[in-house]
């Protein structure tokens, strides 16, 4: 827990696991919930950084901002995936190439 | 003692992401995410940043996790039990992931970091307020006029034609 690494490495496998869930999950929230893991990671990061090197509180604040970001985009997302659905019957990122039809 | 309860944490987090990515009920993955987010939490507090905690805790389990329950309540229909669906493809993004994966891992232990021994500090609510008062005045006012174009884009989004 003393080493930069360590949280680097955790952050690292995160966003692995999210950008596995972006490629391969074909329902929209299912990717939605990988995009919160690959923002979740890049937060990790910024307060990793902030703690060990030389960005004293800036970290911090990014962080802060990345999370409010997260919210608007949760937002806007499930307001489309709700379209879609109303749409299409069904949320599959494969058959959704129109919002209106 | 905190030596063990990092490794707890770090366990706890990298499993229920594992849950979240791969498990086939959605339900399922959205309560792992849950898991997930309070294990990041836990980090920030390891990292002296016990401010940005409690935010995870509020903004992203509170708010974020729910909207997502709610995506997925609303786009199944009650009578079908299943709410389930396989990966697609899950070779071949293994193999892309696993990739990115070791590059960024030879990056990390490759790379010789700078790491200050910094004392911890004493507070960092003060801090962070008044680095948004000062430096960092305007993205702190674009991120309020983010919001709010959200806001009334996803309630112009979801709403009845006519």
């Amino acid at each position: 827990m003393e080493y930069l690494q360590n949280y680097l490495l955790v952050s690292a496998i995160l966003f692995s696991l999210g950008l596995f869930a972006v490629i391969t999950r074909r329902n929209a929230v299912a990717v939605l919930m990988g995009v919160e893991l690959i923002l979740n990671s890049a937060n990790i990061n910024f307060v990793a950084f902030s703690r060990f090197g030389g960005m004293n509180f800036s970290g911090h604040v990014f962080a802060l901002f990345v999370i409010i970001m997260a919210a608007a985009e949760a937002a806007v997302a499930l307001a489309i995936i709700i379209n879609l659905y109303n749409n299409y019957q069904s949320i599959n990122v494969d058959e959704a190439s129109q919002l209106k039809r | 003692m905190s030596e063990f309860l990092f490794w707890f944490i770090t366990a706890l987090t990298i499993g229920s992401a594992l849950m979240v990515v791969l498990h086939s009920n959605l339900v399922y993955s959205a309560i792992a995410l849950i898991v997930t987010l309070f294990g990041v939490a836990g980090f920030y507090v390891f990292l002296w940043a016990d401010f940005l905690a409690g935010v995870q805790v509020v903004i992203y389990i509170g708010g974020i996790l729910v909207l997502i329950l709610f995506g997925i309540m609303l786009t199944n229909k009650i009578s079908s039990v299943n709410i389930s669906h396989s990966n697609l493809n899950k070779g071949v993004g293994a193999i892309v992931v696993l990739g990115i994966f070791v590059i960024m891992v030879r990056m990390i232990f490759n790379t010789p970091w700078l790491q200050l021994s910094k004392p911890e500090p004493s507070q960092t609510v003060g801090e962070i307020g008044r680095l948004l008062m000062t430096h960092y005045l305007l993205p702190f006012e674009v991120a309020s006029i983010l919001l709010l174009a959200a806001l009334i884009g996803s309630a112009m989004l979801s709403r009845k034609e006519n």
